[in-house]
Order: C-alpha cells, then sequence, then structure tokens
C-alpha cells in the first residue's frame, strides 16, 4: 500500500521560502509526476517526502501514518537518484543487496530477492562486476534494482534519465512504466521534461516557485491549463500567446492557440503572415511565421507541405481550441 | 542539506578537534601573554615578579630585535621569489614531452622530503665548506680562492639551502596547475595568432594565479619559522647577520633562560604573524569560494 | 589531439629536462655515494665520483656510536603514532564538515588553518614549562601529542576534501537503504574513502617525520628522532663526511621513498585541495 498525503507541507531555508505550503494526495499505486522549470522545488519536495530533508511545518503521511519526523530508512520507500548514487566500491550484486543486508535479510533470501530482480531488468550477467564497468542504462537499472528489492510503498524517481542520451531516454522511460504496469505500486517522479510527465504520468503535478500551478491528467492540463504558465509549460513546442487586439476580440487580455490547432494555406486564411524559418522533421513540418500586429507563431502543418523563407502564407486558428487567459494569467471558461 | 538529526550526530563529531584545537591554542598563547609580563628567568627561581612593558621595551630596543625582523622578511621574500621563478621555469620544463619524464619528476622533487637538518649539514659540510667541500675544490681547480660562504654570506647561504628544499614543492604545485590548463584554450589562442611568448603571459600566466597564491601562502607559514637549518648552520652568526626571529626568541628563552623576555618576543612574533597571516587567510579565502 | 612531436626537439628537451634534474638531485646523490667512502676519499680533491674505495665501515659506525636504531624508532613511533591520533579525531570532524555543513563550517575550517599561522616559536616557552612540569621533556608521549595538534588542521583539510568529492547522494542513498548512521560511516564512506585516508595517512607521517622545531627543542636523548640525531652531528663530527652521509642516508632514504610514492597526493594535501 502506498497512499502519500501532504497537509500544508513548508519548506524554508534561512529566510527563502523554497515551498510556501502544499497540500497534494497522492493514491496508492498512481504514477505521479512533479514537473515544473529547474528551481521550481520539485526535487525538495520529493526529498521531503523521501525524509532526506527535515519539513518547515505540515503533516506527511504515509498510508494515513503520520511521517513527519521518521528517519528516511523508517517510511518504506525506495529512492532512485539523478546520479544513481551506486555504491562504487561493491558489486552490482552486493548494490542490489545492501538495502537487504541492512534490514537484516538472511543471506539465501537476499541472493534469491537479488536474482530475481536481476532476472526482470536484464543485469543477470553483470552481477558480479562494479558499476564503474557498467553504461549508463545498466547503471540506472542497478539503482531501480536496489529499489525493487525493498519491496517499498512507493518509490521516489529524481530525475532519473537526465543522464542518459536521448535514444536510451526513451527506451528507459519504456521500461519504468512497463515496471510500474507490473508492479502496480505508487511511483513519484520528479522531472524538468514535459514529455517524460506527458508520457508516464496518471496524474501529472505542475510546480512553480514552490506553489502547485496545477493536478491533473495528462490530457486535462493539455486540454484545460488552468493558467498561461501551465498552457506555456505542457504541449511541445509550446502554446502561441496573443496579446492586444486579437485577444480583446476574444473578450480576454490573451488567447493561447497551440501550433497543432493552427491552420496554414497559402491562398486565404484569417492572418496573413511571412514564413521566417520552416523546419522540415518529416513526419512534420514547423513554420515560424511573422504574422504583422501579433508576432511570431509557430505552426505546425504535415510533412508534406513546402514552405520556405519569406513565402507569405495564411493562418486561421480553431476557434474551438482558442485559450482565453485574463491579466492574472488566469485560464477563462 | 540535511536534517536536525545529522545536524546534531555533525555537531557532537567536530567537537574533539574544536576543542583540542581550541585548548592548543589559548592555554600556551594566555601563558606567554602572562610570562610577557613577569621577570622570570629560569637561573634565578624565585625572582619573578611583575614588570610590565620592560620586557617588551628591552626586546624591541635591541638592536638584534631589528636585525631579526630584517633577516627574517629577506629569507622569506628571498625564498619566496627563488622558488616561485626557479619554479616556473621547471614548470614549463617538466611539462615539455622528453624521454624519462617520470624520473626527472621524482629526481626535482626529492629534495622536499629531506629533514632540514640534514639538507643543512649536507650544504654546509660537503659543498659550502670553504676547505673541502666541493665548491672549494671547483674554485681551486678553476684557479680561484675559494668562498667562505657562511662567513662572508651566512644568511645568502641559509637563503640557497632552505630555497633548494622548496623549489620542488613549487614545481610540483606549478606543475599540476600547469597540466590542468585546457589544451584547446592554448589552441584557441594560437589560431588567434598569439605567440609563445603572448600564450605564456596571457594564457598561462593567469591561469597559474592560484597555484602561485597557494605556494605564496603555504611557503610563508613554514618559512616564517626556520629554525633548524640556522641551528645546525650558524647558530645565527656571525654577530646576529643569520638570526631570524625564531632563532632569536630561541636563543632568548632556551639559551639565556630569560623566560620573560623570550615570551615577550613569543607575542610580538605572533602579532608579525598575526599581520602575515590576515593578509594571507584573505587571498586563499577568495581563491577557496572560486 | 596530441601534435606530433619533433623528435629532434624531443631529445634537446630530454638533455636539459636531464640537465637540470641530476642537478638538483645530485646533493642527494652525492650524500648517498659519499656514504660508501673512506673518510679519507671523502675529502678527496679532485673529488672521486665513483671510482673509489666501496665500503659498509660508515654505517656499522655510525649505528655504534650513535645509535641509529633507537633514533629511527624514536621516529617512526612519534611520526606514526601523531598521525594515526590526528586521523581518528579528524575523521568525524571532516565528515561533518563534508556531508553536513553548516552556515559556520567555513569558518571552522579557515580558523583551524589559522592555528597553523602561529609561530611555533610564539609559544615555545610556555609549552617548554608545561612539558617540563608535567614530566614529558624528551618523552615519545609528549611528541606525539605535539605533533598531532600541529598537523591535525592538515588532517582534517585533507580529509575534508577528499570526502567533498564523495557524491553526497551516495550517503543518502544508504539513509534510503536503510543503514544507520554506522552503518553509513562503516560500509559506505570508509571503502569509498579509503585511498583518501591513505594518503593523509601518508603525507603527514613525511610531515611529522621531517618537523624540527619540537623535534630539537623538547628532546635530549631518550625522545629524540632521526632529525636530533642528525642535528648532533652539526659539529665537529660534520667534518667526518663520510659517517656524516651514512647517518644522512639513513635518516631520509626510509621517508624519501614513501614520498616518491606519495607525490601526486603531496600537491593536493599540501595545497588544502586548491590545486589538484
Amino acid at each position: 500500500m502506498g497512499s502519500i498525503t501532504l497537509e500544508k507541507v513548508q519548506k524554508i531555508y534561512g529566510n527563502v521560502e523554497v515551498i510556501p505550503g502544499i497540500d497534494l494526495t497522492i493514491n496508492d499505486g498512481e504514477f505521479v509526476v512533479f514537473v515544473g522549470p529547474s528551481g521550481c522545488g520539485k526535487s525538495t519536495l520529493l526529498r521531503l517526502i523521501a525524509g532526506l530533508e527535515d519539513v518547515s511545518g505540515g503533516t506527511l503521511k504515509i498510508d494515513g501514518r503520520d511521517v513527519t519526523d521518521i528517519a528516511p530508512a523508517k517510511r518504506g520507500l525506495a529512492m532512485v537518484f539523478q546520479s544513481y548514487a551506486l555504491y562504487p566500491h561493491m558489486s552490482v550484486r552486493k548494490n542490489i543487496a545492501f538495502p537487504l543486508k541492512m534490514a537484516g535479510v538472511d543471506k539465501a533470501e537476499q541472493d534469491r530477492k537479488v536474482e530475481a530482480a536481476a532476472k526482470v531488468l536484464n543485469l543477470t550477467p553483470y552481477l558480479d562486476r562494479r558499476p564503474g564497468q557498467l553504461s549508463g542504462g545498466q547503471r540506472q537499472r542497478v539503482a531501480i534494482g536496489r529499489a525493487i528489492v525493498r519491496e517499498p510503498s512507493a518509490f521516489l524517481f529524481d530525475e532519473p534519465l537526465s543522464n542518459l542520451d536521448a535514444a536510451l531516454r526513451v527506451n528507459m522511460r519504456l521500461e519504468i512504466s512497463e515496471l510500474h504496469q507490473s508492479l502496480k505500486t505508487t511511483m513519484i517522479y520528479v522531472t524538468h521534461d514535459q514529455v517524460e510527465a506527458m508520457t508516464m504520468a496518471d496524474k501529472i503535478v505542475v510546480l512553480q516557485a514552490g506553489n502547485v500551478e496545477q493536478v491533473g491528467s495528462p490530457l486535462e492540463l493539455y486540454r484545460t491549463p488552468r493558467n498561461r504558465f501551465v498552457a506555456g509549460f505542457i504541449g511541445s513546442p509550446k502554446m502561441n500567446f496573443v496579446e492586444g487586439e486579437e485577444a480583446a476580440r476574444h473578450g480576454a487580455y490573451a488567447i493561447g492557440v497551440r501550433p497543432e490547432h493552427l491552420a496554414l494555406s497559402k491562398e486565404s486564411g484569417q492572418w496573413k503572415g511571412t514564413v521566417g524559418v520552416s523546419e522540415h522533421l518529416g513526419s512534420d513540418t514547423f513554420c515560424y511565421v511573422h504574422v504583422d500586429g501579433i508576432g511570431t507563431l509557430n505552426v505546425r502543418t504535415s510533412g508534406e507541405v513546402s514552405v520556405h523563407h519569406g513565402d507569405t502564407v495564411y493562418l486561421t486558428p480553431s476557434e474551438a481550441n482558442i485559450h482565453r487567459f485574463d491579466k492574472d494569467g488566469m485560464a477563462l471558461r | 542539506m540535511a536534517t536536525k538529526h545529522s545536524r546534531a550526530a555533525a555537531r557532537l563529531m567536530i567537537s574533539p578537534a574544536v576543542l583540542l584545537l581550541l585548548g592548543w591554542m589559548i592555554v600556551p598563547l594566555a601563558m606567554t601573554l602572562y610570562f610577557s609580563f613577569q621577570r622570570y628567568n629560569l637561573l634565578m627561581p624565585g625572582m619573578e615578579e611583575w614588570i610590565g612593558l620592560a620586557n617588551y621595551q628591552y626586546f624591541l630596543t635591541d638592536p638584534a630585535f631589528f636585525d631579526a625582523l630584517i633577516n627574517t622578511l629577506l629569507l622569506v621574500g628571498g625564498v619566496l621569489v627563488i622558488t616561485i621563478i626557479g619554479g616556473i621555469f621547471l614548470a614549463l620544463l617538466l611539462d615539455q614531452p622528453f624521454f624519462g619524464q617520470g624520473v626527472v619528476r621524482i629526481l626535482v622533487i626529492a629534495p622536499f622530503f629531506v629533514m632540514p637538518t640534514v639538507s643543512s649539514l649536507v650544504w654546509k659540510n660537503m659543498f659550502l665548506n670553504p676547505v673541502n667541500g666541493l665548491f672549494a675544490h671547483a674554485a681551486k681547480a678553476l684557479g680561484l680562492q675559494p668562498y667562505d660562504f657562511f662567513a662572508q654570506a651566512p644568511l645568502a647561504s641559509i637563503i640557497g639551502i632552505v630555497s633548494w628544499q622548496w623549489l620542488p614543492f613549487a614545481t610540483l604545485i606549478l606543475l599540476t596547475a600547469l597540466q590542468s590548463l585546457d589544451q584547446e584554450q592554448l589552441e584557441a589562442a594560437e589560431m588567434d595568432g598569439a605567440g609563445p611568448l603572448s600564450r605564456f603571459f596571457y594564457i598561462m600566466v593567469p591561469h597559474l594565479a592560484r597555484a602561485i597564491t597557494v605556494v605564496i601562502l603555504i611557503q610563508t607559514i613554514f618559512l616564517l619559522s626556520v629554525f633548524a637549518e640556522i641551528l645546525v648552520t650558524t647558530n645565527g652568526g656571525p654577530g646576529t647577520s643569520s638570526t631570524n626571529l625564531t632563532y632569536l626568541i630561541y636563543a632568548q628563552s632556551l639559551l639565556q633562560f630569560d623566560v620573560g623576555g623570550g615570551s615577550a618576543g613569543g607575542v610580538v612574533a605572533i602579532v608579525l604573524a598575526n599581520i602575515v597571516a590576515i593578509f594571507l587567510m584573505r587571498m586563499i579565502g577568495k581563491n577557496l569560494e572560486a | 589531439m596530441a601534435r606530433q612531436v619533433k623528435t629532434s626537439r624531443k631529445i634537446a628537451f630530454t638533455v636539459i629536462a636531464w640537465g637540470v634534474g641530476l642537478a638538483i638531485f645530485f646533493p642527494i646523490l652525492w650524500t648517498f655515494l659519499t656514504s660508501f667512502k673512506t673518510e679519507a676519499d671523502a675529502i678527496a680533491d679532485p673529488p672521486l665520483f665513483l671510482n673509489f674505495h666501496w665500503t659498509l665501515e660508515n654505517y656499522t659506525a655510525v649505528q655504534e656510536r650513535s645509535d641509529y636504531f633507537s633514533h629511527f624508532m624514536n621516529s617512526v613511533i612519534i611520526s606514526v603514532g601523531s598521525t594515526l591520533a590526528g586521523l581518528v579525531i579528524a575523521v568525524p570532524a571532516a565528515w561533518a564538515m563534508a556531508f553536513v555543513p553548516g552556515k559556520r563550517t567555513k569558518d571552522v575550517l579557515m580558523w583551524m588553518l589559522s592555528t597553523k599561522m602561529l609561530p611555533p616559536v610564539g609559544v615555545l616557552v610556555p609549552l617548554y614549562l608545561l612539558f617540563r612540569d608535567a614530566g614529558l621533556l624528551d618523552t615519545r608521549i609528549g611528541l606525539v601529542i605535539v605533533l598531532t595538534l600541529i598537523n591535525l588542521p592538515i588532517i582534517i583539510w585533507m580529509l575534508y576534501t577528499y570526502f567533498r568529492e564523495i557524491p553526497g547522494e551516495i550517503l543518502e542513498a544508504a539513509r534510503m537503504d536503510g543503514a544507520s548512521l554506522k552503518a553509513e560511516i562503516l560500509y559506505v564512506l570508509t571503502p569509498m574513502a579509503v585511498p583518501g585516508i591513505a594518503s593523509t595517512l601518508l603525507l603527514n607521517i613525511i610531515l611529522a617525520w621531517n618537523e624540527a622545531f619540537w623535534t630539537l627543542n623538547l628532546t635530549a636523548a631518550n625522545a629524540a628522532p632521526l632529525t636530533a640525531f642528525i642535528a648532533s652531528y652539526s659539529s665537529p663530527e660534520g667534518l667526518f663526511y663520510a659517517k656524516l652521509s651514512a647517518a644522512s642516508t639513513m635518516a631520509i632514504a626510509p621517508i624519501l621513498i614513501m614520498g616518491w610514492f606519495s607525490q601526486k597526493q603531496l600537491v593536493r594535501g599540501l595545497t588544502f585541495g586548491a590545486v589538484k
């Protein structure tokens, strides 16, 4: 079991309020992603849950039990660190067995669990190597193995993929998702990469400056962002924002249109502009179009469209997908 | 980044070291200060009395004090100049590709590990001795009059010996710093049209600045209290021509048994060292921030 | 990319570098050679380089007359003892400062370093009197105490710089894995810090071995280490070059060999990690 409840959890360093006070409930078995720009407090929040930092105020409960003042080891959580934090002087086998050894599990049982975890993670051939002899992806798996054998009530991941190259990152993302499907254990995952958040999460928590901006499923955040920050942060490429006259026409201080919700035509349309740069990715083409009186808009079209620098084009937003925001950046519904 | 629990543990773990060093600093310091206001001579037990600043007056007006102060500055400054300039040249040389780098490095570093009493005696007797020293032999072979180093230039001779001991240290540190210089920086400078001299002054010297600072700091700490080299070569003489502050105070306290006078000298030495230290700590403090 | 170096250039530098290296090393080499000469050969003019009558008589003479081995043992006990004592005090302190840094950690470190700036001669008198009254003059334990204290700041600094290179995340991982503070230090920190602890040990033994202010001033006969043993050759025995050389060779050989092994650590150690 692994439900985690935060009640007015606060973190203050000296005079700096890193986290002014967060209320959050994570249900058992959920895959929750904390996402936000660097310095938004997402890693701090994870470390507070882990117990590696003291909370300055509020309470933290795991399965209803108050763990605010309980040592990290006794919270029944497992953590995978950004640097993997493997013990360099121990073999892979000993690394994975370490939490079991600390828990006083007997030797035969340790071996059995290590072998089982290694099998799941394809680490069996590497059990007697040192971490220094492994590739980044393999080290990552060892770190996960070390977490699995504890059979924790929840897994905590602190930007686990940021040290891997792009191709490996996609693979590990799938592996972690699959692991979650098979274990059905609560996972909390911190990342600054909104693609990871969108692809992996059951529930995304968007953080900025220590505050929760919005909590919801990936599609909820995509469809109905609560404010401009979430609208801009979720979705790739970023949403286009337009202020001034055009926005006023829609009865808002600013409007937002995603690149995929703009139709591009060479003949006619609502806004006329000139193509600055066009990026042909094969499957898609992204055009940066300079529109008079509005600014530069990013448009996504199919890969077959042929537009070039200097071409005159017309853009039409899909009215149903226009997001409207007030002066404070809050969404108007 | 830590919890209350680990902070409490940390305080407990650090306290033995702090308490010992605090005691080591405060107890003898307080005693030195106390003795410095006393007439206290080990040869005249029972005559101790409070004499105010008389010891200081006596010590500071003693012409030997002024000589010792100058000698101390010359010794520290001379050795620093020789070892840093020599060290830069040696580091540049050892950084070149040549056969047997490892062995030459070992040869160059060796003097640092020779204890001061050994290096002083070896130099004094086997090299600088005016009758049987190697330099005397060499002078005679060239038809020159052998030079009596310790009689004619005692301080310079000591500076030479101490420099020989510290040159390896400066070289090793500067060489390490030189090797940490990013080769791409040098190549970029070369592409920008900088010749070898410009590369040295505009790229290497600024890069070495931090290492040079460190060499000055560490060597100054040790050079201010050069003692054994003087004790086994000149005993501070002839006259006071090779007496530094450390040796002067030693002589006053343990050769003349004048505890009061020696203590006053000790306080003066501490004050002077602190002036140097404040200056140096600023320097290294800045460097450690970086 | 390493560039191709012209062979002629490399040979030229080889000649220069070896010349300079041998010149700097020469006094040690000459001492070593002289230690195998007869006294007459030692002062021969022109000097004899290798073509002399090789003898070991100086070594036996030095041992017989000045009891080299007892001084050697004093040096070993004093330098190793003070270093081990220093480590026992320094390891916990360095752990605390490296892994649980507070607002004042930097100040504490700087203050520790500043105790090294205290000129020893400034506290010579009281220490001499304290030792006299406590019966510690000319005892090994007395010197162990003094050398432990004067080298403690360097030991702490060195360990601190080594510990700081161990990522805190690894210790946190151990904490998450259920390790107690004791298990964390015993199973995770110490094995990872072994190279750092070893080089700290080595460098401090060297420093203590060669320390020549307190060892000269606080010992007479019983506890005198090799520094004081050699100082006794100051005069008039210093004029017996072959014996002086034999004594010198024996005094420096052990530490010279250790020093060559630790030259890499020497730089970091003595520069408090500021130069690596």
